[in-house]
């Protein structure tokens, strides 16, 4: 089925029996996730319990050992799918930013729109400065990416994700490098585009955002998925020992 | 985000005629005498390091021209009647050369650069590229550029083959100098290419751009721009080396210089042209410091030390 036709029912984002590993290490051991559009669902769990490596699986960085995962209702682990096709229509932010250091902030917004989507300059620079006054960096434009705070330049990534109008935003610790002041300008920014419907998939260390934006939150640990539900649920009273442990922890650290 | 002022102190009333920088801040006390003491070092350092050349120099110049040989060498090298007669030839030979240079560097980019990408795709369909790259790199940074300015140039026109075999001498010099330095500047093309992080590729191929588009937008703009330094320092090199056609019997500025030796065994055209190849390649040298520097080549982070 070509994209851009998926019926619109069911959830945008299925994930069955997901298994992948480096080398011996197993990172992610049976994952099943159903992601509804205009959901937002928050990953939490350890660093090393498989966040990171589910969203890069999901966006085909990775080649999955074994299990499925559909988009659109198009299965996009089929080795013959055009993954480059698939990636264009998933925006991905990184907890390190990764924006182009030899490039302009505008030109780093728009060379997606540019290259693969074969927009006219003109209106793909359009594009970017509407998107990058979106998250308030309009003047910010000629700026190289080395002369931006962490939160700008994570705004700059989001606007350079955002500017090819996902079906779906996969976000890895996005906040994760940034100090208390900046993560807030962050999380506003990903609040609001909940509001405005986007479907998103999160992995983050931030429990007050989990549990204010999230719809659903999943726990992940040693690369199994270990609860699931809705935040006010999960965080208040998790039913697994393991999930308890780890909140506590959390807690403790004066982070929830 | 506006940028907080920077906390000014209130400056302290004093005699110093300093003028009020921008907020009002004047140097305290301490800063000053601060300032002055390193000036004072400052000041010392230079005329030492003067001193001392000149000194250096002195003795240097003293051992050499006082030592029985030196009327003979300063005849044999550093004629300067015989200078300004080969000065011409050489410097027409130089002209040679410079052109050698700059076709063959333009070359050995290009082909560099090509075979730097060979060696890094990936898939079974290349494999037989990525040898071809690697076996390329692997014979022509081995052999001795001699060898293969001998075996092409008095070798292929040996061969009377219709076509190859009967170009200008200068061509097959030409022709060695790009295969041995095109190895070279492969391997550095691949250093900088592999030194991009490759969160910058996954950062790219999410954005959908292919693989090959990644490599062209991303990672080569930033490879390229690592390597311009060491990539200027090969330049240098081929510059000098530019010198070896002479052995297949170009006419270049060595070539000039022996040929003008040979008259009278006075050897000062030799000195000429060395003068000359330096005052080349010192530019070029310059220029890759400074290059380096622009980058922050060397001592990043350095801070005060």
């Amino acid at each position: 089925m070509p994209f851009g036709q998926a019926p619109a029912d069911g959830p945008l984002l299925s994930i069955r029996n997901l298994r992948k590993s480096f080398g011996t290490n197993l990172v992610l051991d049976e994952v099943s996730l159903d992601v509804d559009r205009g959901d937002c669902v928050v990953l939490i769990g350890a660093s090393g319990s498989g966040k990171s490596t589910l969203l890069r699986c999901v966006n085909l960085l990775e080649v999955v050992d074994d299990g499925v995962i559909t988009l659109d209702g198009v299965d996009v682990t089929d080795p013959r799918v055009d993954a480059d096709r698939v990636r264009s229509r998933v925006g991905i932010v990184f907890q390190a930013f990764n924006l182009f250091p030899h490039l302009s902030v505008l030109a780093n917004v728009t060379l997606s729109p540019v290259k693969v989507h074969g927009l006219p300059r003109a209106e793909a620079e359009r594009r970017a400065l509407a998107m990058l006054d979106r998250v308030g960096l309009s003047d910010k434009a000629a700026a190289r990416p080395d002369e931006l705070s962490g939160g700008q330049q994570q705004r700059v990534a989001i606007a350079r994700a955002l500017v090819n109008s996902p079906v779906l935003m996969l976000l890895d610790e996005v906040t994760s490098a940034l100090d208390p002041e900046l993560v807030g300008e962050v999380l506003s920014l990903l609040r609001e585009l909940k509001d405005e419907g986007m479907t998103m998939l999160i992995a983050t260390h931030e429990m007050g955002f989990a549990r204010q934006v999230a719809d659903t939150v999943c726990f992940l640990d040693g690369g199994r998925l270990l609860e699931v539900g809705p935040p006010a649920q999960l965080l208040a009273d998790p039913q697994q020992p393991r999930t308890r442990q780890f909140l506590a922890r959390i807690i403790e650290a004066g982070r929830l | 985000m506006a940028r907080a002022p920077r906390p000014s102190t209130p400056a302290a009333p004093s005699a110093s005629s300093v003028p009020a920088a921008g907020g009002g801040w004047q140097p305290s006390e301490l800063q000053r005498q601060r300032l002055a003491y390193r000036r004072g070092r400052a000041v010392r350092s230079a005329v030492t390091a003067v001193l001392s050349t000149l000194v250096l120099l002195a003795v240097l110049i003293g051992a050499v021209t006082s030592s029985p040989g030196w009327p003979r060498v300063r005849e044999t090298f550093f004629s300067w009647d015989k200078a300004k007669d080969s000065f011409p030839e050489v410097a027409a030979g130089l002209w040679l050369n410079i052109r050698v240079m700059l076709i063959c560097a333009v070359v050995v980019v290009l082909l560099g650069l090509a075979l730097a990408i060979l060696r890094t795709l990936r898939g079974p369909v290349f494999f037989p590229l990525r040898m071809f790259a690697a076996a390329y790199t692997d014979l022509f940074r081995g052999l001795p550029l001699i060898l293969v300015l001998l075996l092409l140039g008095f070798g292929v026109p040996a061969l009377s083959l219709a076509g190859v075999s009967f170009q200008p001498v200068v061509v097959y010099g030409g022709a060695a100098l790009v295969l041995t330095y095109s190895a070279y500047v492969a391997e550095v093309f691949r250093a900088g290419i592999e030194s991009v992080h490759p969160s910058q590729r996954a950062a790219a191929r999410s954005l959908g751009l292919s693989n090959a588009q990644a490599l062209r937008y991303v990672v080569l703009p930033q490879a390229i721009r690592r390597v311009v330094p060491p990539l200027l320092n090969d330049f240098v090199s081929l510059q000098k080396d530019s010198g070896l056609i002479s052995i297949l019997g170009v006419i270049d500025a060595i070539r000039a210089a022996q040929i003008s030796t040979a008259t009278d065994f006075n050897y000062t055209p030799y000195i000429v042209a060395g003068f000359l190849f330096v005052c080349l390649t010192i530019p070029l040298t310059r220029l890759t410091d400074w290059v380096a520097r622009r980058q922050g080549w060397y001592g990043t982070g350095g801070g005060a030390v």
